[in-house]
This record gives structure tokens, C-alpha cells and sequence, in this order.
């Protein structure tokens, strides 16, 4: 034993050493964990900062809670990350990483605000549902070709949905200052507002949550029933924990690729037309703060367990209505929620090391013994 | 058109693309020894804001550039103590670090959006760099493009012709078999992805003082995952990287160039044209199974544990 892993032997008696069965204890508390350390990450930032710590705090994680208007936010913010990551989790259960959903997001926004804008009078009171069905199937559209690629191509799936959320900016970008930008509307970029029969119903009087949280919620139940109690579900979680298996078993790999990009593509579509048709009430050139790259880290904290997302997606949300406070409150920058999201993934990924492995002391005689044996 | 207006196409084309060149040679040692770091994207943007941040406070492109470098190659730190000491999933592990590089460069980056910074200076050689045709061809570029070049032949020696990175390959295809004749495998890909984090760094510091000399939020705009798709494209071979990098930097500027040559076409769709390049070329080099199987690194993206 050389002289400098005795050193560090010294200092840090410990070994990371297998668990005989992983934890089940840690995979739930894990995301308890990665909590925790991001919020004492964010003590610190504040220290850093120059704020004073507990003021800040109370102003970050707090103050969004407080009021019945302020938790119809939490509401209201959760929903898209909800509907992304449910789906995403589906796919990424089964191997499949899509990680466009911010593109598929887009599309079912472009989608549904086709209907709206065209025939959202003339539908009536069918202007709704017609809309939320045109999103889902704009998200199942562009989540469509990473799927045909990658199972006809072998395409990185990966790439091509990432490549397709800057193409599907453009093409917005495209919509809202050339042919859908409101005549009326003094040159903005963005098109005529809804019509009142194109506009999701507020679920409380006072707050800005709009149904499209409680078919969330509905979905989180639907996505749980699909994977826990349906063969599909069945197959694509075998895909996902053992490929070598559910090839044996003669599972269709190509079937699980379509099934986890339409069912993610269509819920982020469908979360796209949320935000338009909700809180937003036209199109513009950005529908979304990054819902959809936010909802990849929702998947991972809810530990790709529907109920988990649900929890997941209001802890974001809250992420989202801190940075807003503290821009407001203390003038920090709203760019600090990213910086506390993408921690709060390496934290958790950091803690789930433990669902695995456990940390070990190494006694003397066992030390004594390891330094013999070399 | 002639071949006046050619010119400045093609050395456009070559400034868009340095910062691929970078990046996707970063990554590519990165993969040779076995790592798939999806964070180019967030290290090309801390590299970015870093070079940005310390090209203000000193005044100095050079400190700019080791600023991005010595940032890039921090947070890439993170990426291999999580996946190599940790042992966690490296594609989740990768899009965190993404994430986490995105929300880190906006925070630092708050102040600097609209401040002017000094740009990278270009050769100039009296009497040379004048030389019609092959003066602004070859002999007009700053100096991080020509050490691109160099960085590309010193990459291929290293890769095929030094005991180095025999070494460095030999662990990327069989990492059981390098632990057990003695390699150092954890420390070699701890190395090469701090390689990578470096490389990231230097492209995204050119990004934010010599390709447009400002700091923008987001402003890699998607070229850390262009330059991942790049290292597919060049089943792992640098000089694919280069041709690959020059033709997508030629289809970034064509866009700019194809309206003033009267191409009616919206500004959008042009815009769209490199990531739909991506994808159409991604397609065509993944098309045959084999070729990837061939060319891939055989322990990409998987963990190692020395003791299991």
C-alpha cells in the first residue's frame, strides 16, 4: 500500500462498498437529500450574493407559498413541467431519451393556436377540446421523426429531438412575425389574442391555474395504470432495466421507441396548448421559459414514478416563482433558478449513488489485513 | 458571382467553424477513452462567460482564454467526479451538466449582456496579408483558427502514432482488459474528459470575443450539440472532424449570405439550416449499423468500477 493511500486512508476511513440489495429507503430519500444540499447551496449563493441569508431564503422558497393567488402559480407553472416529464419519464424508463420536449412543447403550441386563431369562433364551444387534441398530435408530430429515425436509421434520438427544439423556435419565431402576427397588434411579433371560447377555464377565482392541472393530475394517475397495470407499460419497463431480456422475450424495440416518443411528444404538446390557451392567451415568440428542459431534471427528481413527477413539478415550480421573487424583492437575477435547477440534478444524482452503495468505515485489523495483502 | 465574393464567404466559413473544431475534438478524446459527455453545450457557455468576464476585469484576451479553459475544465471536473468516482449515469450526469452550465453562465453572465469587449485580432503581415487571393484566404485569420490546424495534426499523432494514446484508446475499448494489464483507468478518463472541458472552454471563449465579441445569454445557440453530432458524423476520426466542421460552418454562413444573394426565402428557415444539416447528415452516417458499430469506442457511455 502506497504511502499516499494510506494518507487519504487516514483522513477519510471510509469505502464505498455494494449494497447486497439496493435501498429503498435511500431511492425515496435521495431526492429529500438533493433538496436539502440545493438549498443550502442557495444559502450560500445569497451569502455570496451579499443578501442577508434568511431573508432571502424566505423570500426564494417562502413568499411563493403564501397567498392563495401565489399557490395557483405553483399551480399554474407545475402544469407544463408535469405533463413534459410524465412522458418524458415513460421514455427514459425504457431507454429511450427524448430530450426535445421543449420542441415537441412548441409544436403542440403552434398546433392548437392554429385552431384558435382559424376556426376558434366558428367551433364554438367544441374550440377546446378540438385545440388540445390539434397539440397533442403537433407534439406527436415532432416527436414522430426522432422516433421514425431512430427505428428506421438508428438515429441518435438524442441529437435529432434537440435539433428539432431549435428548429421548432424558428418556425414560431417564423409564424409570430410573418404570416399569424396580428395585423392589429402595432408591429408586435405575436398574433391576434383568443377568442373567450379559446381560453382554458380558470380552476379558483383569483388565481391563474387553469384546468389543465387537473388533467395533469388525471394523466400522472393514467401514466401509473399504463406502466404499473397494461402489458405495453410492462414491455417497456423490461426494456429499460434488462434490453437483453425484453429482446429474449421477443419485445419490440422499435414498438417501445414509437410508444415513449408519441406518449411524450403528445403530453408536451399538450402542455404547450396549456400555456397558450392558458396563461399566455396568444401566440408569441417564446411560449415557454425552458419547460422543457426543466421537466428532464422534474423526471429524474420524481425518480420517474408518475406520484414522484407530481411532487417534482411543484418543487420546480417553486424554483420558478423564487427566482421571480427575488428578482422582484431583491434584485437578483431570475437566471438564478437555472443555476439552483441544474444543482439540484447533480445533487440528486450525487445522492443516488447511496441507493447502491453505502459508506463503509474501515476498522484497523481490516486495514492491517489490506496493507498485508498488498 | 464570382470568385471575389467567394472569399468572403469561405473565411466566414472558416471563423464558424473554430469553435466546432474545438469542441468536437475535445469531445472526441473524451469519447476515444470510453466517456460520453453530453455537456459540451453547458461548458462551451461557462467557458464562454468566463472568457468573457476575465477579458473585462484584465483587459487580456490571453488571461480571457485561460479564464474559459481553467472554467470549462472545473465544471467538466464535476461531470468526471460524478460519473468516474460516482459512477452515475452518464447521459442524465452530462444533461445536468448542460443544464447546470446554461443556469450558471446566465447568473454570471447577468452584467455583461451589451458590454463591448475588444475582439481577437486577425494576422497581419505587411505585404503579405495583403497578397491578393491567399492573403485573406490564408494568411489573414487569428490565431486560435491556425492553432485549430495545428491542434488537429497533434491530435492525430497523439491518437494513432503515441504510446499515449494507444493507451487512451485501449480504455475506451475495453476498460477491463487496460485495469487489468495495469492502466490507470479511472485517472486516464478523468484526464480525457478534462481535455474535453478544456477544449469546450476554448471554443465557447471564442465564441464570446472573437466570433461575436459580446455575451449573449444562451449563445451557443445549440453548437455543443452540433459539435457531439459532429463526433458521430466523423465516426471518431479527426480529420472527418475537420471536414465535417468547415462544411457545417459553411452551411451556418451560407444562411447569412443567401439573402443578399436574392434568395427569397424567409430569414427563419435559413436559420433552421445547420441543425436541419445535423440531422440529415447524422442520418446518413447512422443509416448502416455497421459503420457505428466499427468506429465506436466499444465502452462508450458505460460506467466502469475497477473493483467489480
Amino acid at each position: 500500500m502506497s504511502l499516499s493511500s494510506q494518507v487519504l486512508q487516514a483522513l477519510w476511513p471510509f469505502r464505498l462498498e455494494q449494497r447486497p440489495v439496493p435501498s429503498s429507503l435511500m431511492r425515496l430519500a435521495s431526492p429529500l437529500i438533493a433538496a436539502t444540499a440545493m438549498a443550502l447551496t442557495g444559502l450560500i449563493v445569497f451569502l455570496i450574493l451579499g443578501e442577508d441569508p434568511m431573508t432571502a431564503f424566505q423570500v426564494f422558497f417562502l413568499k411563493p407559498l403564501s397567498t392563495t393567488y401565489d399557490l395557483g402559480e405553483l399551480g399554474l407553472k407545475a402544469t407544463p413541467l408535469m405533463l413534459c416529464a410524465l412522458g418524458l419519464a415513460l421514455g427514459f424508463r425504457a431507454n429511450v431519451w427524448n430530450i426535445g420536449a421543449e420542441g415537441q412543447l412548441t409544436l403542440g403550441a403552434i398546433a392548437g393556436s392554429g385552431i384558435a386563431l382559424f376556426w376558434g369562433e366558428a367551433l364554438g364551444s367544441l374550440a377546446l377540446p378540438v385545440m388540445m387534441i390539434a397539440g397533442m398530435l403537433g407534439g406527436m408530430a415532432w416527436a414522430a421523426i426522432p422516433a421514425f429515425l431512430r427505428s428506421r436509421f438508428h438515429t441518435n434520438e438524442i441529437l435529432v429531438s434537440l435539433m428539432l427544439v431549435y428548429i421548432a423556435q424558428q418556425l414560431l419565431g417564423y409564424l409570430v412575425h410573418g404570416p399569424w402576427r396580428d395585423p392589429d397588434g402595432n408591429n408586435f411579433p405575436q398574433s391576434k389574442v383568443f377568442v373567450e371560447n379559446a381560453i382554458l377555464p380558470m380552476l379558483v377565482e383569483g388565481t391563474r391555474v387553469t384546468v389543465a392541472f387537473i388533467i395533469g393530475l388525471l394523466l400522472a394517475v393514467a401514466s401509473w395504470v399504463f406502466s404499473t397495470q397494461t402489458f405495453a407499460g410492462y414491455r417497456m419497463l423490461v426494456a429499460g432495466l434488462a434490453p437483453a431480456a425484453a429482446a429474449y422475450a421477443g419485445f419490440s424495440e422499435r414498438r417501445n421507441i414509437w410508444l415513449a416518443l408519441l406518449i411524450g411528444g403528445g403530453m408536451a404538446g399538450l402542455a404547450g396548448i396549456s400555456e397558450v390557451a392558458g396563461p399566455i392567451g396568444l401566440l408569441q415568440p417564446v411560449v415557454s421559459p425552458g419547460y422543457g428542459f426543466a421537466a428532464i431534471i422534474v423526471a429524474f427528481v420524481g425518480r420517474l414514478h408518475p406520484f414522484g413527477i407530481v411532487l417534482a413539478s411543484l418543487l420546480m415550480s417553486l424554483l420558478y416563482l423564487g427566482g421571480e421573487a427575488a428578482q422582484i424583492d431583491l434584485q437578483l437575477p431570475s437566471s438564478i433558478t437555472g443555476l439552483f435547477q441544474g444543482s439540484l440534478l447533480f445533487y440528486l444524482l450525487a445522492a443516488d449513488l447511496f441507493i447502491t452503495f453505502r459508506l463503509r468505515r474501515v476498522r484497523r485489523e481490516s486495514r492491517a489485513v489490506a496493507s498485508a495483502a498488498s | 458571382m464570382n470568385f471575389e465574393h467567394l472569399i468572403p464567404i469561405l473565411v466566414s466559413t472558416v471563423a464558424a467553424a473554430t469553435p466546432l473544431i474545438y469542441a468536437a475534438l475535445g469531445e472526441l478524446v473524451t469519447e476515444r477513452a470510453g466517456v460520453l459527455n453530453l455537456g459540451v453545450e453547458g461548458m462551451m457557455l461557462v467557458g464562454a462567460v468566463a472568457a468573457f468576464a476575465a477579458g473585462i476585469a484584465s483587459g487580456s484576451l490571453v488571461l480571457a482564454f485561460v479564464a474559459g479553459m481553467l472554467a470549462a475544465t472545473a465544471v467538466s471536473l464535476l461531470f468526471a467526479f460524478l460519473t468516474l468516482s460516482l459512477q452515475t449515469n452518464q447521459v442524465a450526469t452530462g444533461l445536468a451538466l448542460t443544464l447546470f452550465g446554461v443556469g450558471l453562465s446566465a447568473f454570471i453572465g447577468r452584467g455583461y449582456a451589451g458590454m463591448p469587449i475588444e475582439r481577437v485580432p486577425r494576422l497581419d503581415i505587411p505585404g503579405i496579408s495583403d497578397l491578393p487571393v491567399i492573403g485573406p484566404l490564408l494568411l489573414n485569420y487569428d490565431a486560435l483558427v491556425y492553432l485549430s490546424i495545428a491542434l488537429y495534426f497533434a491530435l492525430s499523432w497523439f491518437l494513432n502514432h503515441s504510446r499515449a494514446g494507444l493507451r487512451l484508446r485501449a480504455t475506451g475499448e475495453s476498460p477491463t482488459v487496460a485495469h487489468a494489464i495495469g492502466e490507470p483507468v479511472i485517472a486516464i478518463r478523468y484526464l480525457a474528459v478534462m481535455f474535453g472541458g478544456a477544449m469546450a472552454g476554448i471554443a465557447g471563449a471564442y465564441l464570446s470575443t472573437a466570433l461575436t465579441p459580446m455575451w449573449v445569454e444562451g449563445m451557443s445557440a445549440g453548437r455543443g450539440w452540433i459539435a457531439l453530432a459532429l463526433v458521430v458524423f466523423a465516426t471518431w476520426k479527426p480529420l472527418r472532424v475537420m471536414l465535417g466542421a468547415y462544411l457545417f460552418g459553411g452551411v451556418t454562413v451560407m444562411q447569412l449570405y443567401a439573402q443578399g444573394f436574392g434568395v427569397d426565402v424567409p430569414s427563419e428557415f435559413l436559420s433552421m439550416l445547420p441543425y436541419a444539416a445535423t440531422i440529415v447528415v447524422l442520418v446518413i452516417i447512422c443509416r448502416d449499423p455497421k459503420t457505428i458499430l466499427l468506429n465506436q469506442p466499444a465502452s462508450l457511455g458505460k460506467s466502469f468500477h475497477p473493483d467489480a
